[in-house]
């Protein structure tokens, strides 16, 4: 089987730069990076389909093949892409709120897991409790509450 | 077309239906309920007279959509949906989960008040979980399995952050990113396999992958085990789990913790035993295995917050399992088998006991809790049975499992086994000391000596986590525990010790699918016939 060299270059440069995206704490980049994976995945599931050719559809054909297009790999991006957009519509949603909640969207670590990280041996004995770092003053309350049934 | 195959779609087809009721009757919260309430049950059912024919019968093959049987040279066509005594298993102990957990939150919620709470949502999307979990089981297909693996893994997210404070907002980001990631991993497997074999029907994979290179199927292996590994957290790939999980409400998190790890490792073990036989990463899995038991375990030590606990120790008991299926022998994959139906049940059932726990003492962590044994023995009793179940203590079925599991690394005999069993014994060991330390802290130590005893969370909490921390004292007395929360809890404890006492037959049942999973040729013939 022979492929396209400009396609799995494309899929090489969309992969690393959605994983480059990845890595940043701000959640629009971190979405940003998922699509841009996601895009390079469907753009692989298309590759590995072979060669573009007839419709796949009986009595159908274009000139100039020889051959059937694969419908299934059209059938799984398609899938594919539904379940993307209904994940990035998610994502964007809790982005929303977790700037509405915090001014930022930044993801911030689990503070539980500061709290063990930082505790000293005796306190691990003795659950021994350390101040937890106040809030600041001007951080917004509850800001909108959710529409409840 | 046989009763058994026209109630193969069913698990599936069942809880999106539920779905879809709950949705329009959504300004009915009591209908709902009954609604959700007869569509768990009918999937018990369903689930029940399956284990039954393919006991008796064997694999139950189902493609779907009518367009007959094999194409020379192309395969099944439509979309496979198979039913062995391994997916059989996983989907009655699953249902009975589901069907508990959801009595729980219907109970905690008629007696806490769900008036306030987003309770219009939560069934709807609890019944598209409970629909992605079985379309996993039943996926004859790889798409499928990835389709079945969205969709739960959607409603998840859903759940996970349900009313959206600050804490669920945090750890659900971490989560669906994860998640998602986990996802496009699995795609990219996919894409791999339908590279090099052209088709994505397991049964005909199972025959085509095997005139791949090996080191080929090595690589597909790999891939599909890091997409896998994510969603069954083992280690390296774990350290989401104990983040994201207990910041949810109880029975939500009760129902994460044991369903969605095992479905990843209902993944493994199809992807191990009829797609890779020989994948050539036993010794890697093995490996991963020990280091997601030890370290999980040693997590758990550190920490004091109960939920958080038990993710930690749901992560390291995950090692066992995948311990049984990287043996690749048949008393590993049958003590694997077996100890995933036990650890479903024990840790959905402690995961459930700690939010009685937060509900009667206002608080999850051990920094606030003390003497419940005597403020209330038969919670005490409600905890220490599944711990010392989770713990190995014999004669519970956590020790019969791992008893299992110890004899078949023997029995494999190589020295990779054997630390195995050392270090299986030293987690069993760790984990009875965990579980041992929760219990003297939270029910034998007077609360007076809690560092933060004095303090607790204002009111019980439902679905939210809106309660603000007011003194011990003060908090408004809640009453005895709900009979609605304490019924299911008990009826898990029930099906764990079901487990213990019906261990022969269970065992014998276990053993009888492993044999047939590892003899790939019944799931082949039954596909296509």
């Amino acid at each position: 089987m022979t492929t396209a060299l400009v396609p799995l270059l494309l899929i090489g440069v969309l992969t690393s730069t959605g994983v480059y995206l990845l890595l940043e704490r701000n959640l629009t980049r971190m979405l940003l990076g998922l699509l841009l994976i996601g895009n390079a995945i469907n753009l692989l599931v298309l590759t590995v389909g072979g060669p573009s050719g007839n419709p796949p559809i009986h009595g159908r054909a274009s000139a100039g093949h020889t051959t059937d297009a694969d419908p299934l790999v059209q059938g799984m991006i398609l899938t594919a892409i539904v379940i993307t957009m209904g994940v990035a519509a998610f994502v964007l949603a809790l982005a929303y709120r977790a700037y509405r909640l915090t001014t930022a969207e930044e993801v911030t670590d689990d503070p539980e897991d500061t709290r063990v990280s930082q505790q000293t041996e005796d306190e691990a004995d003795e659950d021994v409790l350390r101040p937890e770092p106040q809030p600041a003053e001007d951080e917004p309350a509850e800001l909108d509450a959710l529409p409840l049934s | 077309m046989n009763v058994a195959s026209a109630l193969t779609p069913l698990p599936v087809l069942i809880p999106v239906g539920g779905a879809a009721a709950t949705m329009f009757a959504g300004r009915h919260p009591r209908l709902q309920q009954v609604i959700t309430l007869v569509a768990l049950t009918g999937l018990v059912a369903v689930c029940a007279t399956l284990i039954y024919e393919t006991d008796r019968h064997g694999t139950i093959a189902v493609l779907v959509g009518g367009w007959g049987q094999e194409v020379p040279g192309l395969g099944p066509l439509g979309i496979a949906l198979v039913v062995d005594r391994l997916s059989a298993l996983m989907m009655i102990v699953s249902s009975i989960v589901l069907l508990a957990v959801v009595l729980y939150a219907i109970g905690q919620g008629i007696r806490d008040g769900d008036e306030r709470q987003p309770v219009s949502i939560f069934l709807p999307t609890y019944l598209v979980l409970a629909a992605g979990v079985c379309d996993a089981f039943v996926a004859g297909d790889l798409f499928n399995l990835f389709v079945g693996f969205e969709v739960l893994l959607a409603a998840s997210f859903v759940l996970l952050t349900i009313g959206a404070s600050a804490d669920r907002v945090r750890a659900g980001i971490a989560y669906v990113m994860v998640s998602v990631l986990s996802s496009l991993i699995f795609l990219f497997g996919i894409a791999l396999v339908y590279a090099s074999t052209g088709t994505l029907n397991m049964a005909e994979l199972a025959t085509r992958l095997d005139h791949v290179a090996p080191g080929t199927r090595s690589a597909l292996f790999a891939v599909l085990l890091v997409a896998f590994g994510i969603k069954a957290a083992v280690f390296p790939l774990s350290t989401w789990l104990p983040d994201s999980y207990p910041t949810a409400p109880a029975p939500i998190t009760a129902v994460f913790a044991g369903l969605l790890t095992k479905v990843g490792v209902y993944a493994i073990i199809r992807a191990h035993s009829l797609l890779f036989p020989a994948g050539g990463l036993d010794n890697v899995l093995l490996v991963a295995a020990l280091l997601t038991m030890l370290i999980g375990v040693l997590g758990a030590i550190a920490q004091s917050d109960i939920k958080r606990l038990l993710s930690f120790t749901l992560v390291s008991h995950i090692g066992y399992m995948v311990f049984g299926i990287a043996l690749a022998s048949r008393p590993g994959m049958s003590g694997a088998i077996y100890y995933v139906a036990h650890h479903i049940i024990v840790q959905t059932t402690l995961f459930l006991v700690a939010g009685l726990i937060e509900r009667q003492a206002g608080a999850s962590t051990l920094r606030r809790l003390g003497g419940l044994a005597t403020a209330s023995p038969l919670l005490a009793m409600l905890f220490l049975v599944p711990a010392l179940n989770l713990g190995g203590i014999p004669p519970f079925s956590g020790f019969l499992g791992k008893v299992a599991l110890l004899q078949a690394g023997a029995h494999n005999g190589s020295v990779l086994a054997w630390v195995l069993i050392g270090g299986g014994v030293t987690t069993s060991l760790l984990t009875l000391y965990v579980v041992t330390r929760v219990y003297s802290k939270a029910f034998w130590r007077p609360r007076a000596d809690a560092p933060e005893g004095a303090l607790a969370a204002a009111t019980p909490a439902v679905l939210l986590d809106d309660a603000d921390d007011v003194t011990f004292i003060e908090r408004e007395d809640v009453g005895r525990m709900p009979v609605g929360m304490l019924v299911p809890t008990m009826a898990l404890i029930a099906a764990g010790l079901t487990l213990t006492v019906m261990a022969g037959p269970i065992f014998s049942y276990a053993d009888r699918a492993a044999a047939e999973i590892l003899d790939r040729q019944q799931y082949i013939s039954a596909v296509e016939r």
